[in-house]
């Protein structure tokens, strides 16, 4: 800067550096916002090629499956879609700096978070059709495998987020990373509604 | 793809590594400083460059005649395949990633990215995926031998049975670039959008920093697409699922759409910033203002709008109904109106300006010719009459070559000369710069030109023989080929020997304006001591107006400046 006479009454480097800390953060969860929009062109994709697929293909179903049974995984999408809800809950008690309210209904969430796999886990071993049998096996594995990846992505986030939560002093003023993760769940349970109605209502 | 998320949460940032803007070990250090993240870019991608340039030169070899006689077809193959991945993934991105990197916080006032680890982890992935796919010459059966575009059936086929086989380690490491590019483009569009000085309104800020964000913004929605396919025939390949090969009711036709949403727009994330890098330059060297700076800034995200709905004009000849044909054929043809805005900006910036032909301004001046030359081969391209006809032949590689060599390769040749001085402080040899240009500008044209002819007599792309009628246009080609090889060699010369000898670059040797050239060179650490306010366009040129607010007092800089 030495050729350059800089105006010094701007700021000084010290409210600077303050100012620096809580922007970081807004830059985070910014970024995280755009990595959530270009992540699902991801699922958009998979979910044209679905339809590509099933509006295209001359035999659907693999022989001897009859299609897929919708009770369970209906009780799995209310859970998932409800624990939403939950994980709002906690973020209130986080902004009234109720730090046990926050830990309750956060370990709430990843509760059902895992209820929904542990769910799609048991569906799976139950099906009598696998990846490779033709595109139905194919999509369908794809689909709720990528977006099962995701739901333990979250819950792996959250428990991160609950770890943290113990370190004195560290959630007083807001905390990004749970602005952001619980973003991400409600990102994932979009897609799942989506992924639902697409797999199961459309058959 | 999640590893992003966890990274961007991460809870501190840590310090750039210590240390004085002269210590050249940090290049070799996961330092988070966007300036040595930025050349280390650059020299990785140059290395690579080297290397796809090797591959091709023994392509030319082998088609200098008509007969497969220099490597084997397979080899052959395996050659024009990674020739083409490693210039476009390991070349041409990251090079421009690493223009990005170095400029962007530079041009905005910033102090570094907003996320200087993340950008430091998506760097040290190039070097990663760099490897994994030079690996594949390793594994048995050699590389991929289906193309840079990895079509279905052909990329299906799995000969030694293996299953890290050459197409495998091909699926990852263009995997691994997205990654990688996508961590890239969010760090740049959240600096860009956030992390503007004071005053730096949209309509401040350097058409270069608009371009790059026009064309990060491509790879945020196009590269998930090109992710999913890519996914999706790797399990073809190694699972054995059949979403692609219509052997087992498969639709190759469908990886085409997803490979080409991403791989056209990505040809614009190549060709903005180094619109952008034109946009930068003219002015310089011409000491004018860039005519029409709102425009051209605004056109670059008309053009990513743009590219988001032509991707079919690659598919005319893939069994496209004629309905698609008639609108992709619309579309593409509409691009022409953002770009030939730009142009128009260019020529008028440059008419009876004083023009000063030093090497950077010779590269971008070479470049803006061969990208009109390219542009017009393109929108005879988007006529389905005629692409039926070229479709897969010579024609087609001459205008892809005449644009990504002929004016992206030239266009960031300019900017590593323009901003050699600010990256190592030390000025190039000037001569050596102008013998560049000449066997550069001479080696394109050799090279690429003759390819239309053949295209148009029709000699199909991608064989190791060919009929001998073609042999005049080949055996010119392979000299330019040739030429362009021997071009690299004065400006390595000349990259390192200025970099190590050359004489001390002032703050500003080109009397440019623009925040990066009111640092010293090379900039202090973090850039600037205090964060300057802009007050005008970056264009001022001859004007007399301050750019930032603390020039308005000191007059004999901004008179310096005109
Ligand atoms: C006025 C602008 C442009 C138009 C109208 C245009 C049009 C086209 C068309 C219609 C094709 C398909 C030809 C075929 O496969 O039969 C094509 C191929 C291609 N273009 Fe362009 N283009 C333009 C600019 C660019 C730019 C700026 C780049 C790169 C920076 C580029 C890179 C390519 C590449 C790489 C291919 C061939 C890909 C392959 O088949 O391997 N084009 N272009
Ligand atoms: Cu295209």
């Amino acid at each position: 800067m030495s050729s350059v006479n800089l105006d010094q009454s701007l700021n000084s480097a010290a409210t600077v550096h303050a100012a620096d800390h809580h922007e970081e953060g807004e830059h985070r969860l910014f970024g995280f916002i755009v990595f959530l929009l270009s992540e699902s062109v991801i699922f958009l994709s998979f979910f044209v090629g679905y339809i590509v697929y099933k509006t295209s293909a001359t035999d659907w179903l693999p022989a001897g499956v009859e299609g897929l049974e919708v009770r369970e995984p209906f009780i799995n999408t209310i859970v998932l879609v409800s624990s939403s809800f939950v994980i709002y809950i906690a973020e209130r008690y986080l902004h009234k700096e109720n730090l046990w309210g926050f830990r309750a209904f956060w370990l709430l969430t990843m509760a059902m978070g895992s209820f929904f796999l542990y769910g799609q886990a048991v569906e799976w071993m139950g099906l009598d059709f696998g990846f490779t049998d033709g595109l139905f096996g194919g999509t369908f594995y794809l689909l709720t495998g990528f977006h099962g990846l995701h739901v333990l992505t979250g819950v792996l986030l959250q428990g991160i987020m609950l770890g943290r939560s113990f370190i004195p002093g560290n959630y007083d003023d807001g905390e990004v990373g749970v602005a952001a993760t619980s973003l991400f769940w409600h990102f994932v349970d979009v897609i799942w509604i989506i992924l639902f109605i697409l797999i199961y209502v459309w058959q | 793809m999640t590893e992003i998320s966890l990274e961007a949460l991460s809870p501190k940032r840590e310090q750039p590594v210590p240390g004085e803007p002269e210590n050249w070990r940090r290049f070799f250090s996961f330092s988070t400083d966007h300036k040595v993240i930025g050349i280390q870019y650059i020299v990785v991608a140059f290395v690579f460059f080297l290397i796809g340039g090797f591959l091709a030169m023994i392509i030319r070899g082998e088609l200098i005649t008509p007969e497969a006689d220099l490597v084997d077809r397979t080899v052959y193959n395996a050659l024009f395949t990674m020739h083409g991945t490693i210039m476009l993934f390991m070349w041409t991105f990251p090079v421009l990633n690493g223009l990005a990197n170095y400029l962007v916080p530079l041009q905005i006032g910033a102090r570094d990215m907003a996320f200087p680890r993340l950008n430091a982890v998506a760097f040290w992935m190039v070097p990663v995926f760099g490897v994994i796919l030079m690996a594949s010459f390793l594994v048995p059966g050699g590389p991929s031998q289906s193309g840079w575009w990895a079509y279905p059936p052909v990329s299906l086929q799995n000969p030694t049975g293996n299953l890290i086989n050459g197409q495998f380690l091909w699926i990852l490491a263009v995997a691994l670039s997205g990654i990688s590019s996508i961590m890239g483009a969010v760090n740049i569009v959240t600096t860009i959008i956030r992390m503007r000085a004071p005053g730096m309104t949209f309509f401040k800020m350097p058409v270069f920093c608009w371009a790059v964000m026009a064309a990060q913004t491509i790879q945020l929605f196009g590269l998930p697409a090109l992710t999913a396919g890519a996914v999706m025939l790797l399990f073809d390949l190694s699972v054995g699922t059949s979403f692609f090969d219509p052997a087992t009711g498969g639709d190759p036709v469908l990886y085409q759409h997803f490979f080409w949403f991403y791989s056209h727009p990505a040809v614009y994330v190549i060709i903005l910033p180094v619109f952008g890098v034109f946009s930068e330059l003219f002015p310089v060297y011409a000491r004018k203002p860039l005519f029409g700076y709102k425009f051209v800034a605004v056109s670059s995200f008309v053009i990513t709008g743009l590219s988001a709905i032509v991707w079919v004009h690659h598919m005319f000849a893939s069994g496209t109904p004629g309905w698609m044909r008639m609108l992709f054929m619309a579309s593409t043809m509409l691009i022409s109106v953002p770009t030939g805005v730009k142009i128009f900006a260019w020529v008028a910036t440059i008419w009876g300006g004083k023009i000063k032909l030093s090497t950077p301004m010779l590269f971008a001046l070479g470049g803006l010719v061969n990208f009109l030359f390219a542009g017009i081969t393109g929108i005879m391209l988007a006529a389905v009459p005629f692409d039926i006809h070229v479709n897969n032949t010579y024609f087609v590689v001459g205008h892809f070559h005449y644009v990504i060599y002929g004016a992206a390769v030239m266009g960031i040749y300019a900017a590593i000369y323009h901003w050699f001085p600010k990256m190592t402080g030390r000025m190039y040899y000037e001569g050596l710069g102008k013998l560049h240009f000449v066997l550069t500008f001479v080696g394109v044209n050799l090279n690429f030109l003759p390819m239309h002819p053949a295209g148009l007599m029709g000699m199909p792309r991608r064989v190791a023989s060919y009929d001998p009628e073609f042999a005049y246009w080949n055996v010119l080609a392979s000299l330019g080929g040739f030429l362009l090889g021997v071009s690299t060699l004065p400006f390595l010369l000349n990259m390192i020997s200025s970099w190590i000898l050359g004489e001390k670059a002032p703050a500003n040797p080109w009397r440019a304006i623009g925040l990066e050239w009111l640092v010293s060179s090379p900039p202090p650490h973090e850039n600037f001591a205090v964060i300057p306010t802009v007050v005008s366009e970056p264009y001022g040129y001859g004007k007399n107006e301050p750019l930032i607010a603390s020039q308005m007092a000191s007059t004999e800089l901004t008179s310096e400046l005109s």
